[in-house]
């Protein structure tokens, strides 16, 4: 039933309007004479409040108000990938060619195209007992994505028509089911309201990882398939970049990529390099697992709080299908903000930093969302979503409500730092704050995956890191020179490990994805450069000798060695390394 | 053309009204309204007679709350009187701007002939949809090597100079405008400058700078003064900005806008912020100033099948020289990088005074490289960061504990930042060193350390680059 209301007051997104009794919270409606996009926030007796989700200047008291009856909600079916949406799914694509290179007001569209016509194959028969999750058909959706049409959740019954194999639309029907008295007509395409997660049938532990090529992740601070990771940091410190390489490269059928409250270039960076790269799974075009979802800064401040439920809940779809999706939501602090303005312009009572009380609740429930699962209905699956947040705090200050909210409820700590990236160590993650708590999941993994030391490997050198940040702390204070041998070692392995191993370019063409064997073999070149090197000292050689001998740089230069090189590589510097010990201990070999 | 006011004024009926009910800071409450619209462009008359300008900050049924542009001072509430234009905030637009110095409310100061304008835009704009976006490639030579070769400009990006009171950001900012050129091509650009509560010195240093090489024919010019209403110049950057769309989307003008002060625009938007009683966030500034400094910044760039472009270039003075603070610290998040001064490099009298370390130019991967600069342009880069940002903390731990307690490496690296501070970023401010120059400084540079220390690039491109003394 629709309801017209009037209009009583406007303050930047937030609209009351009066005459709505009966209209329910989080229920759509269309907002004055150019009828905008709003949803209902808070009721009080007839007086709704609605934030909206475009610019509402202009408009005045005593413009009309009407409701949809429907909660805001997400369009699902076939033509997801590939798309760029804004926060509430409304196709930028579309509404450029509608309205022109600017987003003007009072523009919709749907979330699907209606004019495509897949290819659908049934896989059900009339007569079959169907309830909500279980696969009616399947459509081609691009070369490596096969889109499955399931029965919405809720729905139960028999089936009495399914269509044949041929080319539908998302508005054709192609099955319908009846039961509980009535029948169900079912297209390709169904809605899902954006607040609520999508139903499963169970939770599963993540321990498969999701492998991202980039060196200090996977090895030192590894993400499983269905966990979560927060990425904080000052700005510049390279959290974009970081969510944009693993949109590239992770090992997930899917990704979903939120540009909440960012920049607009960014998106375009995202469209025009994605087309042309390669998902380094299936060797197709990366566009063509990618969803986006751009509600940049300059966007209305509602649909950006709104764009990472619309975001999560394309995943959950995904996921249901039986996919393993990527969502990175950079950044979940202009969410946040997102939020406390509308709550200030609701006039709640604030909590710490004038953020709603809600906040804390807010992002745990967003992250709860993540997860490995098995779906509903049959065949059976098994799916996940990975969530990985970036994070804005005011100042690079980690003391801040949005950081400390997070880091209660995720499993992973990127911590960006930005000395770091002042000095162009790239990425700029902090290995001595950031955490994983998935090592023990991945030490399996890495064990059967020829890599018997992983565990070890990695222990060493973050016990020599950690040393050295200690040692540094009496550097400062007495310099390096009092530093007895075995210490001045550590000083240089660490710096070894910074330059050869943490640091990745995500620009080098070589650097930027870097295969799990290579490395793993890098550790161990490493490894068995420490181990002769602390012998060598043991024996009367000199820090400085060893951070002389030529190999060193060569170990530097490690990471702009092809992938697929990589092997001969090694063996080379693995016999170079053995030589140049050699040649050490018998006080040859040292440059300058 | 007064920019303010839309040219055509439909008074309504029973839309002028002498119920200001209540003063307080730059806000007016007005009660006893109909119909008023949410940003309608309203118009007060003081008993003295003089009009201002204001606009609708929020629209009850019967109370609207607006914000006067011109300042409260004088307001009453008994003969004050206050007319809704219906209208939002329009400015008149026109190619004939070029040339013109404006008011912070765009009205001309310069005594020219009366602007006749193409057409009107709302002054609050639409946001660039984001797949209309062509991704800024287009390297700006500005001849400066310390954005040229470690921070590169490109055409269509952001890039803020984060300053101090008393730096030369002026000098800096008047020296891209003046040097800035695309290579091969022969236009430069066209700028729009919008100062915000700037002192009459350093506008006029503009001016001047802006006549004297030429420069003036095509900027257009907004002015307000340290000593005008505060709350004008939360539209000046909209006044400006609007100029620049339409000179750049639709007449197809590379535009560059310089806004200055950004800090003095913030300190209007918090004084805003206290009138209305929110809740402050950071330091007194409004919890969306995020949002705000955004519908500004974000109206730079580029369009795909346009061939206008704009590039910003906003200043700001960094309170205490303090980059945590909200104003530098919300404008980093948004903008495409920074360019930082360092008040030490400026006691050293070192012109650019640039702090390499905290500068960033996040378009510049785009813009180098093979066919734009050179090929070796990114691994240089990186490699000169290295190198300089170990011998910055050699420095540091130099001033402790002496320099004899450095081994021979390190030295090298501590003279090599020394040399990069006095060879490779000094330069005269009327020097424009051309890209390659520049490299090649970095590659002199690199040369101090030994071949084994530039681990940052391959072999191949050392072996290329790396300067070798002749025989001997
Ligand atoms: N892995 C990397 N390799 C090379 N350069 C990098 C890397 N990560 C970051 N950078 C550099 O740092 C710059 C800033 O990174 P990025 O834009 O990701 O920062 P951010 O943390 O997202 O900042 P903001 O919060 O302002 O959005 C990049 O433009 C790039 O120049
Ligand atoms: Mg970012």
């Amino acid at each position: 039933m629709t309801l017209t209301g009037e209009v009583v007051r406007i303050s930047g997104a937030v609209v009351s309007a009066r005459r709505l009794a009966g209209a329910q919270m989080y229920e759509v409606v269309r907002v004055g004479d150019d009828r905008l996009v709003g949803e209902i926030v808070v009721l009080d007796r007839d007086v709704a409040t609605i934030q909206v989700y475009e610019d509402t200047e202009g408009i005045a008291p005593g413009e009309p108000v009407t409701t949809t009856g429907m909660p805001l909600s997400v369009e699902l079916g076939p033509g997801l990938l590939g798309s760029i949406y804004d926060g509430i799914q409304r196709p930028l694509d579309v509404l450029r060619d509608a309205g022109g290179d600017f987003i003007v007001r009072g523009l919709t569209a749907p979330g699907l195209r209606r004019d495509t016509a897949w290819d659908f194959t049934p896989a059900v028969r009339p007569g079959d007992r169907v309830e909500g999750g279980d696969i009616l058909g399947s459509v081609v959706e691009t070369e490596v994505h096969e889109h499955r049409v399931m029965l919405p959740p809720g729905v139960q019954g028999r089936v009495e028509e399914i269509a044949p194999a041929g080319r539908y639309t998302v508005d054709e029907i192609v099955a319908a089911v009846r039961g509980g008295g009535r029948t169900r007509r079912i297209r390709m395409r169904q809605y899902w309201p954006v607040r609520k997660p999508r139903p499963i049938r169970m939770r599963l532990e993540p321990i498969n990882p999701l492998i991202s090529g980039q060196r200090v992740i996977d090895t030192f601070f590894p993400l499983v398939k269905g966990g979560t990771a927060a990425l904080p940091g000052p700005f510049g410190a390279g959290k974009t970049v970081v969510q944009h390489q693993l949109a590239k490269y992770v090992n997930a059928g899917i990704i979903v990529y939120v540009g909440c409250g960012e920049r607009g270039n960014e998106m375009a960076d995202v469209l025009r390099q994605f087309p042309a790269l390669v998902d380094p799974t299936t060797g197709r075009s990366l566009m063509n697992r990618t969803v986006l979802i751009g509600n940049t800064s300059n966007m209305p401040v509602a649909a950006r709080e709104a764009s990472v439920y619309t975001g999560i809940t394309i995943a959950e779809y995904f996921r249901d299908m039986g996919y393993d999706v990527a969502l990175m939501a950079d950044s979940t602090s202009r969410w946040a903000e997102a939020m406390r303005e509308i709550s200030g312009r609701l006039e709640e009572m604030p909590g710490e930093q004038g953020y709603p009380a809600y906040l804390a609740s807010r992002l745990a429930d967003f992250y709860e969302r993540a997860g490995r699962i098995a779906a509903i209905g049959s065949p059976g699956r098994e799916g996940s979503v990975t969530v990985i947040g970036s994070v804005s705090p005011p100042g690079g200050d980690f003391s801040e409500p949005v950081t400390q909210n997070t880091l209660r409820v995720v499993k992973v700590l990127w911590a960006l730092d930005a000395d770091l990236a002042h000095e162009r160590h790239f990425p700029a993650i902090n290995w001595l704050t950031s955490y994983s708590a998935y090592i023990g999941a991945m030490q399996g993994w890495w064990a059967e995956h020829a890599a018997p030391l992983w565990a070890e490997h990695r222990a060493e050198m973050m016990a020599i890191l950690q040393a050295e940040s200690e040692l540094l702390e009496t550097v400062q204070l007495v310099g390096e020179d009092v530093l007895p041998e075995e210490d001045k070692l550590v000083l240089v392995q660490a710096r070894l490990i910074r330059d050869g191993f943490l640091i990745q370019s995500a620009f080098h063409p070589i650097d930027t994805y870097c295969t799990v064997e290579k490395q793993y073999l890098m550790l161990e070149l490493l490894a068995r450069f420490f181990g002769l090197a602390r012998d060598a000292v043991a024996a009367g050689a000199s820090a400085a000798a060893v951070g002389g001998l030529a190999v060193r740089s060569r170990l530097e230069r490690m990471p702009f060695v092809p992938n697929e090189r990589f092997a001969d590589e090694y063996r080379s510097i693995g016999q170079e390394i053995t030589e140049a010990f050699a040649g050490l201990s018998a006080g040859r070999g040292v440059i300058g | 053309m007064d920019g303010t006011f839309p040219d055509e004024k439909p008074l309504q009926k029973g839309r002028e009204y002498l119920s200001v009910t209540r003063v307080a800071g730059p806000l007016i409450a007005v009660s006893g309204v109909e119909g008023v619209a949410y940003g309608e462009v309203v118009e007060v008359t003081v008993p003295s007679g003089e009009r201002r300008a204001g606009r609708v900050l929020e629209s009850r049924e019967d109370l609207a709350i607006v914000q006067v542009f011109g300042g409260t001072e004088a307001i009453d509430t008994t003969r004050t009187s206050v007319r809704f234009t219906g209208e939002t905030m329009k400015l008149g637009v026109t190619e004939g701007l070029l040339g013109r110095i404006l008011g912070g409310t765009g009205e001309p100061i310069d005594g020219g002939p009366l602007l006749i304008p193409d057409t009107m835009r709302a002054i609050s704009g639409n946001p660039i949809n984001p797949s209309a976006r062509e991704f800024p490639r287009d390297f700006i030579e500005t001849g400066i090597s310390a954005i040229d070769g470690m921070n590169t400009l490109v055409r269509g990006q952001k890039l803020p100079i984060f300053s101090g009171s008393g730096l030369p950001h002026a000098r800096l900012a008047a020296q891209i405008a003046r040097q800035a050129r695309v290579s091969g091509e022969e236009e430069s650009f066209s700028v729009v400058f919008a100062a915000m509560g700037i002192t009459y010195e350093e506008g006029d240093f503009f001016i001047r700078n802006f006549r004297e090489t030429g420069a003036l024919e095509q900027a257009v010019v907004f002015v307000n003064h340290a000593d005008d209403p505060v709350i004008e110049r939360l539209i000046t950057p909209q006044m400006a900005l609007t100029v620049a769309e339409y000179l750049a989307f639709d007449l197809g003008y590379h535009v560059l806008v310089i806004l200055t002060d950004m800090t003095s625009y913030c300190e209007a938007l918090r004084e805003v912020a206290a009138a209305r009683e929110e809740v402050p966030g950071r330091r007194g500034y409004p919890g969306y100033m995020y949002t705000d400094l955004a519908s500004i910044y974000e109206r730079a760039g580029r369009i795909k099948g346009r061939k206008g472009s704009i590039t910003q270039l906003p200043i700001l003075t960094m309170p205490n020289d303090d980059i945590t603070h909200p104003v530098p610290d919300l404008t980093g998040y948004i903008t495409e990088g920074q360019i930082v001064f360092s008040r030490d490099l400026h006691r050293k009298g070192t012109y650019p005074p640039i702090d390499l370390l905290p500068s960033l130019s996040r378009l510049m991967q785009g813009g180098i490289g093979e066919g734009r600069t050179r090929e070796d342009h990114a691994a240089v880069r990186d490699q000169m960061y290295a190198a300089y940002a170990r011998g910055r903390r050699l420095r540091g731990l130099v001033a402790v504990v002496g320099e004899e307690s450095l081994g021979d490496i390190d030295r090298l690296y501590l003279t090599f930042a020394d040399r990069l501070e006095r060879g490779f970023l000094r330069q005269p401010e009327d020097e424009r060193r051309p890209i390659e120059e520049s490299l090649d400084m970095a590659w002199q540079l690199l040369g101090t350390l030994p071949e084994s220390e530039l681990t940052r690039m391959e072999p191949a491109m050392i072996e290329e680059h790396y300067p070798r003394q002749t025989e001997g």
